[in-house]
């Protein structure tokens, strides 16, 4: 029973900090629950105003838009930085470094930082563009809605590249040399190892940098937040932003919670159906 | 060297710059002074001479700078102490100790990183403010302490799962028990998987941005990412891009300092879940 006692700190944590405020989010998600005044009960109202709540289904579609896009660019170039940087070696281990730097730096820092490079007037984009001739008069990036919307999805990429890469890296690492050297004899040209021989074997890492990627994604709020503010005209926000709009711009706290309830739901149906696709798969071959 | 090797080492720099580029821009510029600072950073390095004046403009917001980057600290070491601490008992009593539902709790622990914090956000909210602490940075802690847990539990189940249980035996007969145990004889084998732990804690609770947006409404208790919101929404409609420049490099600097110097157990925390 004493390791009962050892247990007990993160067992409190995980139930106050956790299991209390999750199965609140579904009791409020029931009510009427103003910040101030009287909280009333209204049974599933809140999922029922859901479906004619046009904004709200449209920052998630503008969300899963958003997460096919940056989750094509994450796991691609990850897997060709991966590959890059794969052989043990000083100058490898350099390139590793610089790519992975990026990552620990917080996505507040990395948009903020971003906010001001893609700035019209005192940014680095679109004034080198001009100055390079690419354009001819400075682009004002943050106020087109595909710009803005690729600007974003670059400085993600940039951001979260490097630990893709890691998480694939050390999926490839895992592939005895042998494999691909009996290939290689065998007559199997470079594309061809890639894809009989690499890519089933990195399959379990790479349904991991799936998930992790499409889940984080989904969950996007600090970039569209601090670097556009959604804008241009509403057009870049995002579920989280909607919600953390309804629940802690407008206070109506019982429709936040239900949208959460739906967001989460939607969340781990996606991460059901991702390591279940990944696993009939590993069955089949 | 053959022709490939170069065109690989020369694409590899290249990116390799590409990548390091915002970070050493956004550093030089931050340098630059008050009449330089709202140019585009064509070059991004000081023309007229190095001036910390984007530093001092920075700390006219808010509180003051010393203020703010107090609060960050002191969230992120907090979460990064009490993370360890929390983690390395129950890490300890998952791998050594048989008791009833074990197996339960560990799967309830490890399953909390399937639920986003974002959806259970408000009521949070709610629960911080009937246990008297909202707008706290101590209420701060204990979330992100929560949001820890799972990978920093697992982690070290693993550490103490590697040490040989003959060590313990060896400790045992020599008559050391219980908590000295663990802090004497386990806590040294222990230690990568400790620094791991609190290294992935403390990052963490110095980005993390929306928890603190939401619990915090004090400006006097702003941690840095809060603070540069209102810094980043400018003031009279104009926003001074030289005192982001600065907050930007004030927020980085510890994060790549710390993960330069610690980056193997950073690189082997990520792993280990890939592993797996």
């Amino acid at each position: 029973m004493i390791g009962l006692l050892y247990v007990a700190p993160a067992l409190a944590l995980v139930a106050v900090f956790f299991a209390i405020p999750l199965g609140m989010t579904i009791w409020m998600s029931l009510h009427d629950w103003p910040l101030m005044g009287q909280k009333r009960w209204v049974g599933f109202a809140n999922y029922e105003r859901m479906w004619g709540d046009s904004g709200f289904w449209g920052a998630l579609s503008f969300t899963g838009t958003y997460t096919v896009a940056v989750t094509i660019g994450l796991l691609g170039l990850g897997m060709i930085l991966a590959l890059m940087v794969e052989r043990p070696g000083r100058a490898t281990a350099f390139y590793r470094t610089a790519y992975f730097l990026p990552v620990v730096i917080g996505f507040a820092s990395a948009s903020l930082l971003w906010a001001w490079l893609s700035n019209v007037d005192s940014g680095l984009f679109s004034p080198l563009m001009q100055n390079l001739g690419l354009t001819e008069r400075r682009v004002n990036i943050n106020a087109d809605y595909g710009l803005a919307f690729w600007s974003v999805n670059v400085m993600v990429v940039w951001k979260m590249v490097g630990f893709f890469m890691v998480i694939l890296m050390s999926g490839l690492q895992s592939i005895p040399r042998d494999y691909l050297e009996a290939a290689r004899i065998d007559g199997a040209g470079a594309l061809q190892r890639f894809r009989f021989i690499t890519m089933p074997l990195v399959r379990r890492p790479f349904a991991l940098a799936l998930i992790l990627c499409v889940s984080g994604s989904m969950l996007a709020f600090d970039q569209f937040y601090i670097i556009l503010n959604g804008g241009p005209q509403n057009s870049t926000i995002t579920a989280v932003y909607w919600i953390f709009n309804e629940s802690f711009v407008s206070f109506r706290l019982g429709y936040g919670a239900a949208l959460s309830v739906v967001l989460l739901g939607i969340l781990l149906v996606l991460s059901a159906i991702q390591l279940r696709l990944l696993r009939d798969r590993e069955d089949g071959s | 060297m053959r022709p490939y090797r170069i065109l690989y080492h020369v694409t590899a720099l290249l990116v390799a710059f590409l990548f390091l580029a915002p970070i050493a821009i956004v550093v030089l510029a931050s340098f630059r002074t008050p009449a330089e600072s709202g140019q585009p950073p064509l070059p991004p390095w000081p023309i007229e001479g190095a001036s910390i004046d984007s530093y001092v403009r920075l700390d006219g917001f808010g509180a003051s700078l010393l203020q703010h980057t107090g609060n960050s600290l002191y969230v992120a070491l907090g979460t990064t102490i009490l993370t360890v601490l929390v983690s390395v008992l129950a890490g300890y009593g998952f791998s050594r100790f048989r008791f009833p539902l074990k197996p339960m709790i560990f799967v309830l622990i490890l399953a909390t990183i399937m639920v986003p914090f974002q959806s259970i956000l408000t009521p949070l909210f709610l629960l911080l403010a009937s246990l008297g602490l909202q707008n706290t940075l101590t209420g701060l802690v204990l979330i992100y302490t929560t949001l820890q847990l799972p990978f920093s539990v697992f982690m070290m189940r693993n550490a103490f799962d590697a040490v040989p249980k003959e060590i313990e035996e060896a400790a045992r007969i020599d008559g050391v028990r219980d908590l000295r145990m663990l802090v004497y004889v386990m806590g040294p084998l222990v230690l990568p998987g400790i620094v791991t732990v609190g290294l992935f804690a403390f990052l963490n609770a110095w980005n993390e941005f929306l928890a603190a947006l939401v619990l915090l409404t004090d400006q006097s208790k702003y941690t840095l990412p809060v603070l540069m919101t209102s810094v980043r929404s400018g003031r009279f409609g104009s926003v001074d891009w030289g005192a982001v420049q600065a907050g930007v490099t004030v927020m980085m600097i510890p994060c790549l300092i710390l993960f330069l110097i610690l980056q193997r157990h950073y690189i082997r925390g990520l792993t280990a879940g890939a592993v797996k």
